[in-house]
């Protein structure tokens, strides 16, 4: 069995806090990282390596420093990697970043595509999707357990109210749950090898089958028209008293909200 | 391409979704600047039904699929039929529920008619032209960032549950019904089974008051006591993601950016530090009650009343207050 995961470096948002006192982003502290559901995404795909003898390739898009990831994810077990890297891809947005992936992706063999459901910078949960809409290949996302049996792919996946066991042939793409699984360690010797031996092949936009007017910022279609940080009010009310006095405020705000 | 207005129809076990009504009263929000039609589309079996009850609401058009064979929502399927729709109206702007299914099914779409899609918005504006601005958050609710798709069309969106106010009723409006076939292929992905929770999923973004428990509550006796108080004062209790994440507390009670977004009348955190993907679900809250050891707590920049304290210490207190003056 072949295996595709794709993985993104991202910033570490959970470390990332608002100074109560200026109300502003303290990003210090945030480093790269692989994102979260993308790594269980390759635990997935060790697992069915354990079962099954998979291949694993590990694909990421970005700028050199993400191979990073790329050596995080061969010691964990992959076997090999790929970074899609080119000024070319700078500024995508969803759609572009996927049309990038699919196309290196069809210049691979695969039965299965993994990625995570959404990643931690972005949160879009787009391209998993588009990217097997480009590949013409059905997709399951939202999915939190993976099974090969019999020449299928049994997942269950999970919705707000319900799960879904469903079946499917290769090739599949499938979207994985951060919380579906705990990702192994890497192995430190491997990591120390596929460094030194610089293991992750780069590939630019020449390499893949891409229309090259849709790539990067100036073939995304959506843009960004402003960011702003989250506006924080200061603190307007902060009381450090003795325990009766505080309860005493918490009852008397209930008590003039008609909550008690 | 005209001016209209599209808005996926969520159905689940033969129901609309809320969302899909917060969809149609943000989409009637638009069209009264733009102009053009407000249009649900809806997919899925047995619709006649569901189709009498958008006709009560402020709407202008309805675009059906109705086949035995949506029973179930399948990817391929809901997007052939729900692709059917979008090219028969030809919309402007398409907006879809920012749940497990619009975000399986917008991505797909918006790959296939090669145009752009920003997810889950919440907040969309549009100018007289129809160009759409849609925000969204980022990094975690840190970032707000405002989108526009300036060149393709149509423009789509997938808009977070809980943030547009639900559409109106219909005060005489004539609302034509179209019904559309689509053949529906042997699906590549089958369904062996679908299971709805049987465990009442606890419907925190309704509750008018929430009890909200972090990891600073201390021991089991105290994150009980929080349970209780929530039932004294006649509202629920919620939590962070760490209580969800040592399997305290459920997912369903799960407040911020990967739980539900919540803003009822008062909010009181216990022992909850703050992080940015947690005050992205509750901030919006009416009135926020914040009580936490720590003085830096990122919970302060949020609360209306701020109490540096020992949980340990102040609950029992509260516990006694609230008994001796709950209604």
């Amino acid at each position: 069995m072949k295996i595709i995961v794709c993985i993104k470096q991202v910033p570490n948002t959970t470390e990332i806090k608002i100074d109560p006192v200026t109300g502003t982003l303290n990003r210090e502290g945030a480093v790269s990282i692989m994102n979260p559901d993308d790594k269980v995404g390759l635990e997935f795909a060790l697992c069915l390596k354990d079962a099954h003898q998979a291949h694993i390739t590990v694909v990421s898009m970005g700028p050199p420093q993400a191979k990073k990831v790329l050596y995080e994810a061969l010691a964990m077990g992959a076997d090999r990697a790929m970074l899609l890297t080119d000024r070319l891809f700078a500024g995508s947005d969803s759609l572009a970043t996927s049309l990038t992936l699919a196309g290196l992706l069809k210049t691979l063999e695969y039965d299965l595509i993994i990625t995570g459901r959404q990643a931690i910078d972005g949160d879009t949960a787009q391209v998993g999707p588009q990217i097997a809409e480009h590949l013409d290949i059905p997709q399951i996302s939202y999915v939190n357990s993976l099974k090969f049996e019999d020449g299928y792919f049994i997942a269950v996946r999970q919705f707000e109210d319900r799960y879904q066991t469903l079946k499917a042939t290769a090739p599949l793409l499938v979207t994985i749950l951060g919380d579906a699984a705990k990702p192994r360690s890497l192995h430190v010797g491997r990591l120390i090898e596929a460094t030194e031996t610089e293991s992750v092949e780069l590939k630019g936009a020449s390499d893949i089958i891409v229309d090259t007017t849709k790539l990067g910022l100036k073939g995304s279609p959506t843009k960004v028209k402003s960011t702003w940080n989250k506006v924080v009010d200061k603190q307007k009310n902060l009381l450090e008293v003795e325990p009766r006095e505080a309860v005493k405020a918490i009852i008397d705000t209930m008590k003039k909200r008609h909550i008690i | 391409m005209n001016k209209d207005i599209l808005t996926f129809i969520e159905v689940r076990d033969g129901k609309i979704q809320k969302v899909s009504l917060e969809l149609l009263g943000a989409a009637r929000d638009l069209a009264d600047v733009s102009g053009g039609h407000v249009v649900a589309g809806i997919v899925g079996s047995n619709l006649s039904g569901l189709i009498e009850d958008l006709k009560t609401f402020d709407i202008d058009l309805i675009y059906s699929v109705d086949n035995s064979n949506l029973k179930y929502y399948l990817t391929d399927a809901y997007a052939r039929a729900f692709e059917k729709i979008i090219t028969t109206v030809n919309p402007n702007v398409i907006l879809l529920g920012a749940t497990s299914i619009g975000r399986d099914l917008a991505p797909r779409l918006s790959a296939r008619l090669g145009t752009g899609l920003t997810a889950d918005c919440t907040k969309l504006e549009i100018d007289v032209n129809g160009s759409l601005f849609m925000t969204r958050p980022a990094f975690g609710g840190n970032l707000f960032a405002t989108i526009i798709c300036p060149e393709h069309r149509p423009q789509m969106s997938t808009v977070r549950p809980g943030v547009m106010a639900r559409i109106g009723a219909n005060k005489g409006r004539l609302v034509n019904v179209i019904h559309l076939d689509v053949a529906v292929d042997k699906p590549r992905v089958e369904v062996l089974e679908e299971v709805v929770a049987t465990q009442e999923i606890a419907n925190i973004e309704e509750a008018k008051i929430l009890i909200s428990i972090g990891r600073g509550i201390g021991g089991d006796e105290n994150l009980k006591t929080a349970q209780y108080l929530a039932g004294l004062i006649k509202g629920t209790y919620s939590c962070s993601r760490s209580l969800v994440d040592c399997g305290k507390i459920n997912p369903d009670r799960q407040v911020g950016q990967t739980g539900k977004t919540v803003r009822p009348e008062l909010y009181l955190a216990l022992g909850i530090s703050g992080a940015v993907q947690h005050l992205a679900g509750m901030e919006e809250s009416d009135y926020i009650i914040a009580v936490n050891k720590d003085r830096t707590a990122s919970i302060f920049s949020v609360a209306d009343l701020g109490i540096v304290g020992d949980i340990n210490q102040i609950l029992p207190l509260l516990k006694e207050e609230i008994e001796k003056n709950a209604l």
